[in-house]
């Protein structure tokens, strides 16, 4: 059976450097108030790799995430990006990092004062000042168009359904073109018609972009479909990394439980 | 033993008396708790204030944010202010005028108007009024984005939140301050004068001409543009209150109210330190 690590590989960027992972967490453990929520966690991704993690709620998936985009601090192990370690660097040598990732949240967090369009926009005001407003607007448009809301331009996050938000943070996620996305739950609320739609569009992203991804979900059948890799949690650490397959062949009793469940 | 019996007993026979180390220890446990509290809230607010300094310091400068937030805490705000200080003029006026003239100083009512408005009333009710306003605003805008993980989305945007966020709303309510204080002064002189005008004539130059007569730059500049510290204290509680809010709904109307509770305290207790400070270096 292949390891996980020989899935990577297998699965880098033809002409990337396949050894050396994007993102590479190294027995982090984090707390909130005494409470272990990441109990020396370990995990690598390649580029053009896309990682779901899986597991129960509360298991510590979208706090992963927020360490590794540095939005909270591990109580101790590393977090690699691009072969840098993150932890304690100060916010604006964060930024530069932050700058080659996407992140979608679980709410999509749309700022609630601008436009579909100003959302999208944000990054590209803040970090892509070289831009004529018409190339931005340009931008947006094609942005809003990948992810199939270019009619919504105008609306207030307010006014548009839940997966029409996530379609846009997604597409403000995406807005720097970056070498990393993280996305937490995407799929999560939506109506499987709605889920599918986001399935298929991170699929497509992926094929056109070859981003390394890490994909937070427990939603198993949309793991199988946007993921190569699966990685599942249970109390804060990784109790198997593989395929869907090996998944299913895995002999383990939490991990049979989580399949027949999902 | 039967029911009535037993709650007899239970009612009548004696507790055991508590000794007194359970009696202090629970007293001793909160007092410990708000102490500690205390000191954190002022540890948190200094190292708020040490990003918030060196993000402002260090470019990229968001000078569209911090035109955005001058004409929200000026322009919006005057209005307030202007009418804040009218009500402040006539009330000042018809006080004035009834102590004055009970011993004999009806001549000056000018002077006294002036002083009571420039050096005292104006900048302390342009504070607390910008206060209720911006920093109620202020906290609750701030609150909802970071309990809406907005302030975190601007983070993940490799956007620095502090520089942002608060640096702007901090700086705009420092230069706004002075400004909305000349506009409250301006608005009590002139009520001032036209509550005592509709009793006794007295023309607007001979009232400005009393007024201001012998005064020196040194005894009104201080005082209106120590606003500008109030201007700090109240973008400065506004932002910090905003911006560390945990719980929902309830916790961005516990930052809204903590906002400008915390603020108008502050500004108060700072206005006995700055008249100290200015008698002293400006006598």
């Amino acid at each position: 059976m292949d390891t996980a690590y020989d899935i990577a590989a297998k699965q880098a960027a033809p002409g990337q450097d396949s050894l050396a992972p994007v993102v590479a967490v190294e027995d982090v453990y984090k707390s909130f108030n005494g409470h272990k929520v990441l109990n020396g966690i370990s995990l690598r991704v390649n580029q053009g790799e896309t990682l779901a993690v899986l597991g129960r709620s509360g298991t510590g998936k979208s706090v992963l995430l927020r360490l590794i985009i540095g939005l909270d601090a591990p109580d101790s192990g590393s977090i690699c990006i691009h072969g840098q370690d993150i932890a304690g660097l100060a916010l604006d040598r964060m930024g530069k990092i932050r700058k080659k990732m996407g992140f979608l949240f679980q709410q999509a967090a749309l700022y609630d004062s601008l436009t579909v369009a100003g959302n999208v926009a944000f990054p590209l005001e803040h970090h892509r000042r070289d831009l004529s407003k018409s190339e931005r607007d340009d931008r947006v448009r094609q942005l809003l168009a990948e992810v199939g809301l270019d009619s919504a331009i105008d609306k207030m996050p307010s006014d548009i359904s839940g997966g029409m938000q996530k379609r846009v943070g997604l597409a403000r996620a995406l807005a720097l073109e970056p070498e990393i996305l993280l996305l937490d739950e995407p799929t999560a609320g939506l109506d499987p018609i709605s889920s599918g739609e986001i399935d298929e569009l991170i699929l497509m992203l992926q094929r056109e972009h070859r981003m390394a991804s890490i994909v937070v979900t427990h939603d198993l059948h949309s793991a199988k479909t946007i993921a190569g890799r699966l990685a599942l949690l249970k109390e804060g650490n990784v109790v198997i990394e593989g395929t869907f397959e090996d998944l299913q062949r895995s002999d383990i009793e939490f991990v049979k439980e989580f399949l027949k469940q999902s | 033993m039967s029911s009535r019996e037993l709650t007899a007993v239970t009612r009548t026979s004696p507790q055991p008396p508590l000794r007194i180390t359970e009696q202090i220890l629970p007293v001793a446990s909160s007092a410990a708790g708000l102490f500690n509290g205390f000191f954190e809230w002022f540890g948190e607010l200094g190292t708020f204030s040490w990003r918030v300094l060196s993000a402002a310091a260090t470019p990229p400068y968001e000078w569209h944010e911090l035109i955005r937030q001058l004409d929200e805490v000026g322009s919006k705000s005057l209005p307030l202010v202007a009418m804040a200080g009218a009500a402040i003029g006539v009330i000042l006026s018809l006080e004035a005028r009834y102590s004055l003239s009970r011993f004999g100083a009806k001549s000056m009512f000018p002077a006294t108007l002036v002083y009571s408005v420039v050096q005292v009333m104006g900048p302390v009710i342009t504070g607390l009024v910008v206060s209720g306003r911006v920093g109620a605003g202020m906290g609750a805008e701030l609150a909802s984005m970071k309990v809406t993980e907005q302030i975190d989305a601007i983070e993940a945007s490799a956007i620095n939140p502090y520089r942002l966020l608060a640096a702007t709303r901090i700086l705009a309510c420092i230069l706004m301050l002075p400004l909305l204080t000349l506009a409250t002064d301006a608005s009590a002189l002139l009520t001032g004068w036209f509550a005592q005008a509709m009793v006794e004539p007295l023309s607007f130059h001979q009232f400005i001409a009393n007024g201001f007569n012998g005064a020196t730059f040194s005894a009104f500049l201080p005082q209106t543009f120590k606003t500008a510290v109030y201007g700090l204290i109240i973008g400065l509680i506004a932002c910090f209150q905003g911006m560390r809010t945990r719980g929902g709904a309830a916790g961005v109307g516990r930052a809204a109210t903590n906002s400008v509770v915390l603020a108008s305290l502050f500004l108060i207790l700072a206005d006995v330190v700055l008249v100290k400070f200015i008698l002293v270096f400006f006598p």
